[in-house]
């Protein structure tokens, strides 16, 4: 799941000007706003919790979805969201804590059966399971909803596991091939059984059913195809009021075919769910702390201006959350302009985590990190800290640093090239902390920031433009698509996944060792033995210098005191949204 | 009906006589405003125009005294920046307050216009005295038909409805000599011809049957035919409305065609003032004779040369002590020096001839009698 | 009249053509010579991580592979004959003038143009009453009044206003006005079924800036006016003093300001950019804005094209109205 680009354009005027806001809206908020919130209730448990019905939750965005087809999302945000109207195969639990990122039944009566060496997937439907107009959803529905996701010219905003893992060779979807039986990946023996072919095994295949929406059912005779995001056929607790207008909004009124019997994962609380999209980011904020919207969508957290208020005011800090969001900030180490695993390990060596983690905003703004797996990953070692200190206090050990140069065979140092997103502060303080460490051992940087509208298709996550610009380090963020070593570390450490635009695998790590526990773990059936091979990884990672770990991100939300059943879901990196309610 | 509105405007004018009168007996001795309201039509009497700028004070008019009767025509003549324009605007009152010190008495039918209020006065513009301007071109609102402009100055002395002013307005640009009335009042003062335009000047000027009309310059951007024919209007208005008129001009054949009396003004003073037949045949001060002597006239040989006046008007704010022509004057030095220390007071040398020179008036018609007069 | 129409029109073609031909050259050759490939260009359409697959469906499905002139043909080909759209599901008819449909949205570009254009109307022309209304009389009594207190605070107050643009005084009152102190309640207008009062923080803003300068240049015209020899004429014909300024005076001095308005009206239809922004409101200029920053090429073509549109038109008007208000242009 990838999430949104984090607007940060606070200028320097703004920001000084919101200082001068805090310093004289001064005191009186809040009076009336419910003091019985706590910092961090919603982070760890269930804050406010309450069966109350009725209200109209609001919700705002600055941008807006990609799209709500729930087959072409990809933004967490999003597939969070359109829970409250698209019911999948397998979903994320609704709980806090840990126990959200598990993948539990959904329209499914249990996990996915795996035969065939993890190459066959069978779920079984649940019965009298309905649609927003009171027709029953089967088997065929959720094949014809995998299928679209075949074209992905039509549908190019979602994941393409389904076309890449299922074995249904030069199947184009249903749009140029009408002949649904001519989708040979996945099969209907009967109105209530799915199975799904693979190409290869793929343990994990729960999750990729349940992180997106793309097994969401969808009634071929209501497909719009591109169009279909407008007003999606409703299967949750909600369905939209009338056509979703896009980079505007729309609202969710209830789904009275819902039966909540079925669903243990969402709640139906409030009357009316309204999205506003195209509020600016600060505005949103303004009115969060105001109460007059309750949700902040994309979930990333506050903006500097209101961050500042919210910290030095005890009446808006009591209702705010600061959890470990499930980004890891760290540093890729390009192995192909810096090959030597000495060179790469002085770098580590003389980084100067205490800068660092400073940057990113200390104990509010992040953890810092252990090992490369976040926190939110189940089976997750903690790690050890191999070349560097995970100590608030720790400045680099520039002696180490020159050991390794030496070994490395530049005992003088070399030059390279750091890249940072120009628009996002910490990336660049960052940059500008790790400059100055290495240059006490002789590692000249050359810092290059870029807009991060490009940055991860063009620049960063383009090892074309790396080669030519010979980028050794940069500033990268990674939240898996699934919460598992997988869905963590494949997409950043397999050759695999290094693609020409949009790569991840930024280090362009091709590391023979790695390369075969990746090939190896998809076929391993039990969740704690991949866990193992994930922290050998991990460690391997590590060990090689292929990434330098610097800090878990930590977001600060804003719980206004009329929203209730809040709670961070690790699942998702934010609020659990399929389960809000709204008082007052 | 025209005559009714006369009788009306005479009513008014009456009571407004009275209340003057009261005023003026009411603060009895001060400066200006002693002698109580005059018998004259108009009278003018010790006209200060001066403005303050940056540079000093620029005394525009600086004590000009005279007086009008209905029916009568005075010109006043002087070259450019001799303060006649000033003058002009002094009597209608357009002169802003707030950069323009006015001080001295005008008095047009009893009602004095110097201390009245500017709402007064106001309401007396366009009524009891208009004014033709120069240059109809920029003097009429390019954006207004000519016949809007005329109703609209109609309308605001009169209470009547729009049709009736359109009527009235097409009638004067008739009794102006604009042909096809009905048509042309719809017209832009732009689709006129010259002439045509100084004649709706004319017409709105008139809508409102002002006893006094002032007009500057009248024909100056005309050519010589239309001259003519707007010389020859104005005097057949005159003769029907009995209108008092002040012409201003630098052209004395104009002054000499139609004024009754005239008056040459020199650095904002009176120079000479005499009837038109004592002014041309009996000037009694050298900056007249300049004057004529500039004058081309069609009945004298061509090789005969002009006899223009040396040198170029005085700045108003640095006006020369003594006589202020005396630096242009080539007979200065006649007179033991007076003309540069002491400022000649303006006197009555014969019955309504009057003139501002040191020199003896004896020297004076002789000179005139023997060294200009054959030359002209 | 009409044959002078009809030209301008007949060039306001001609310029679409050399506007839309720039902007297609801009998306597609600048980034070029800076490295970028079509397969990055489809990348910014594609969820993360794309696959060859992927990329190639994108590239196909919105022909960023075809030659940019062989693009820009098929652009304008749509427009003047229409075209169809595929959804997948069916064919949709476009017909002329077809914008094409966004790369993000799906949304026929027309249809948002249409949807979003009276938003922008609402902002500026509430704006533009104000800015008249308070610029205009505050240069004519400006003049009228010059050197005095009022007139030299008020001249003050225009230079600070032209100098203040609309981000930061919207951000200082949306802080203080709507957040801080509740006066006006919080800005939300999404179209034209909404209360145009929740436009009037975003009006009073613009118009702050605008007014500042029809201030200035009202009060400039009309101390030159005001010194012209029919304004003298007027009031020798004993008109009252305000029917002097406000008719002859304000009336003379308008061509000037109409001309101006008309080019500030004309920019602003195209799009009030910066107040769309600051107060969040869905109008053309934020279409605009989204098109840009989302590589969206329809969206962005279809409102430059908008915006140039509304400033020809503008000056259209412009030359038109000067004929109404100035009957010597009408017959020469």
């Amino acid at each position: 799941m990838r999430s949104p680009k984090v607007v940060t354009g606070a200028t320097a005027g703004f920001v000084a000007l919101s200082l001068g806001l805090s310093a004289c809206g001064g005191g009186d908020d809040g009076d009336d706003k419910g003091g019985s919130g706590k910092f961090n209730a919603g982070a760890t448990a269930v804050a406010n919790p309450s069966d109350h019905k009725g209200g109209v939750l609001k919700m705002a965005q600055p941008d807006d979805f990609e799209s709500l087809d729930p087959a072409n999302i990809y933004y967490a945000y999003g597939l969070n969201f359109v829970r409250l109207f698209s019911r999948t195969l397998m979903t994320y639990s609704s709980k806090p804590g840990i126990a959200g990122t598990e993948m539990v039944p959904d329209l499914a009566e249990a996990k996915g059966v795996p035969s065939d060496g993890q190459k066959t997937w069978t779920y079984k439907l649940k019965r009298g399971v309905k649609y927003e107009d009171g027709t029953e959803i089967k088997a065929k529905d959720i094949k014809y909803a995998v299928a679209r996701t075949f074209d992905r010219g039509v549908l190019h905003n979602g994941p393409s596991y389904f076309s890449q893992l299922l074995a249904a060779e030069g199947y184009k979807g249903p749009f140029k091939d009408k002949n649904l039986d001519a989708f040979k990946g996945v099969e209907t023996p009967d109105d209530y059984t799915v199975v799904f072919k693979l190409k290869r095994p793929f343990s994990e295949f729960d999750q990729v059913v349940g992180f997106s929406g793309q097994t969401a059912p969808v009634p071929a005779d209501k497909d719009k195809g591109v169009r279909y995001g407008m007003h999606p056929v409703s299967s949750g607790p909600y369905k939209l009021e009338a056509d979703y207008q896009a980079k505007k909004g729309g609202t969710l009124v209830r789904n009275s075919n819902w039966d909540p019997s079925t669903d243990p994962n969402r709640k139906q609380l409030p009357d009316k769910i309204e999205v506003q999209s195209g509020l600016k980011a600060e505005e949103i904020d303004s009115r969060l702390l105001a109460g007059t919207v309750q949700v902040d969508l994309p979930g990333s957290g506050v903006q500097a201006a209101a961050r500042q208020e919210i910290l030095t005011k005890p009446k808006l800090k009591a209702n705010a959350d600061n959890p470990v969001a499930g980004f890891h900030w760290y540093l890729p180490i390009n192995t192909k302009n810096i090959p030597n695993v000495d060179c790469r390990r002085a770098i580590v060596y003389a980084a100067d985590r205490s800068a660092m983690y400073r940057a990113y905003g200390g104990e509010v703004g992040g953890v810092m990190a252990t090992s490369i797996q976040p926190p939110a990953i189940p089976g997750r070692d903690k790690g050890t800290d191999m070349f560097t200190k995970a100590d608030p206090n720790f400045t680099g050990d520039p002696t180490q640093a020159k050991a390794a140069l030496a070994k490395c065979g530049k005992p003088n140092g070399f030059s390279t090239v750091m890249t940072f997103r120009s628009d996002r502060p910490k990336e660049k303080a960052t940059a500008e902390a790790l400059k100055q460490a290495l240059d006490k051992v002789g590692i000249k940087l050359e810092l290059k920031g870029y807009p991060s509208g490009t940055y991860t298709n063009e620049q960063l996550g383009a090892p074309k433009f790396v080669a030519k610009e010979n980028v050794g380090i940069g500033t990268y963020g990674w939240q898996p698509d699934w919460s598992t070593g997988y869905g963590y570390l494949q997409p950043i450490s397999d050759v695999k996944a290094i693609v020409p635009t949009g790569n991840a695998n930024n280090a362009e790590i091709d590391d023979p060792q790695i390369n075969k526990m990746w090939t190896d773990v998809t076929a391993i059936a039990d969740p704690a033995q991949r866990a193992k091979v994930y922290n050998q990884i991990d460690a391997r990672i590590r060990d090689q210098a292929y990434i330098l770990p610097n800090v878990y991100a930590k977001s600060l939300l804003v719980r206004p005191p009329n929203l209730t059943n809040v709670y961070f879901h690790q699942g998702y990196g934010m609020y659990d949204y399929a389960n809000l309610g709204v008082t007052g | 009906m025209a005559a009714d509105k006369h009788a009306a405007g005479k009513r008014a004018g009456a009571e407004r006589d009275a209340k003057a009168a009261e005023l003026i007996n009411a603060v009895p001795g001060e400066e200006g405003g002693g002698r109580g309201a005059p018998s004259a039509f108009l009278e003018v009497r010790d006209l200060k125009i001066h403005f303050p700028t940056d540079d000093g004070l620029v005394k525009s008019v600086d004590g000009l005294s005279f007086q009008l009767e209905r029916g009568r025509t005075l010109g006043i003549v002087g070259e450019s920046g001799s303060g006649k324009s000033v003058t002009s605007l002094g009597v209608l009152g357009l002169h802003n307050r707030r950069n323009a010190k006015v001080s001295g008495e005008i008095w047009l039918d009893g009602q004095e216009i110097v201390q009245a209020s500017p709402d007064e006065v106001r309401r007396l513009r366009g009524r009891k005295m208009a004014m033709i301007f120069q240059d109809p071109l920029s003097a009429m609102h390019p954006f207004y038909t000519v016949g809007h402009q005329i109703i609209e100055a109609y309308r605001v002395h009169n209470d009547v409805s729009k049709q009736v002013a359109r009527k009235h307005a097409i009638d004067m640009l008739g009794r102006v000599g604009i042909p096809k009335p009905d048509q042309r009042v719809d017209d832009y003062p732009h689709q006129f011809s010259g002439g045509m335009r100084q004649r709706a000047m004319i017409a709105m000027a008139l809508s409102c049957d002002p006893e006094l009309l002032i007009a500057d310059e009248p024909t100056t951007a005309l050519d010589v035919t239309v001259q003519a024919q707007i010389l020859d209007l104005i005097r057949d208005l005159q003769q029907e409305f009995n209108s008092a008129i002040i012409m201003i001009t630098h052209d004395l054949g104009v002054v000499a065609e139609l004024s009754d009396d005239i008056l040459v003004m020199y650095a904002g003073r009176c120079a000479e003032y005499a009837s038109v037949d004592d002014a041309f045949h009996r000037p009694l001060h050298p900056y007249t004779w300049g004057l004529l002597g500039s004058m081309p006239r069609l009945d004298r040989e061509r090789t005969e040369r002009l006899l223009p006046i040396k040198g170029t008007p005085p700045s108003l704010i640095n006006v020369p002590d003594g006589c202020a022509f005396n630096p242009r004057c080539a007979y200065r030095d006649l007179n033991d020096g007076k003309s540069t220390t002491e400022r000649p007071e303006l006197r009555e040398l014969e019955p309504g001839h009057k003139a501002a020179c040191h020199l003896p008036l004896e020297r004076r018609r002789e000179i005139w009698n023997d060294e200009i007069a054959p030359k002209l | 009249m009409v044959a002078f129409i009809v030209r301008r029109l007949l060039g306001a073609v001609g310029l679409l053509l050399i506007i839309s031909a720039v902007t297609f050259a801009i998306f597609f050759l600048v980034p070029k010579a800076a490295g970028v490939t079509s397969d990055d260009l489809a990348g910014r359409f594609a969820g993360r991580q794309p696959d060859a697959a992927t990329l190639a469906a994108i590239k196909d499905r919105f022909g960023l592979d075809d030659p940019v002139p062989v693009q820009y043909g098929k652009y304008i080909k749509s427009i003047v004959a229409g075209d169809t759209y595929d959804t997948g599901t069916e064919k949709i008819d476009c017909p002329a003038p077809c914008l094409g449909y966004s790369f993000r949205t799906n949304q026929s570009v027309l249809d948002q143009i249409l949807d979003r254009a009276p938003v922008t109307l609402m902002i500026t022309l509430g704006a533009a009453v104000l800015w008249i209304l308070a610029g205009v009389s505050i240069g004519v009594i400006s003049a009228l009044k010059r050197g005095t207190i009022f007139d030299r605070a008020a001249m003050s107050v225009a230079l600070a206003g032209v100098s203040l643009p609309v981000f930061f005084t919207g951000l200082l009152s949306l802080a203080f006005v709507v957040h801080s102190w509740n006066l006006l309640p919080e800005v939300n207008y999404r179209g034209l079924g909404d209360n145009p009062f929740n436009l009037l923080l975003p009006w009073i803003c613009l118009a702050f800036l605008y007014a500042a300068l029809y201030a200035r240049l009202t009060r400039a015209g009309m101390l030159e006016t005001m010194n012209e020899d029919f304004i003298r004429t007027a009031r020798a014909k004993g008109l009252p003093e305000r029917t002097v300024v406000v008719k002859h005076g304000l009336r003379a001095s308008l061509t000037p300001i109409m001309t101006v308005f008309g080019l500030d009206l004309g920019l602003l239809l195209g799009g009030a950019i910066i107040t769309e922004k600051t107060f969040s409101i869905p109008g053309l200029g934020q279409l605009a804005l989204d098109g840009i920053f989302q590589s969206d090429l329809p969206v962005v073509l279809g409102a430059t094209m908008t915006a140039a549109l509304f400033i020809v038109l503008a000056n259209l008007v412009v030359d038109i109205l000067y004929g109404v208000v100035d009957p010597r242009v009408r017959h020469s």
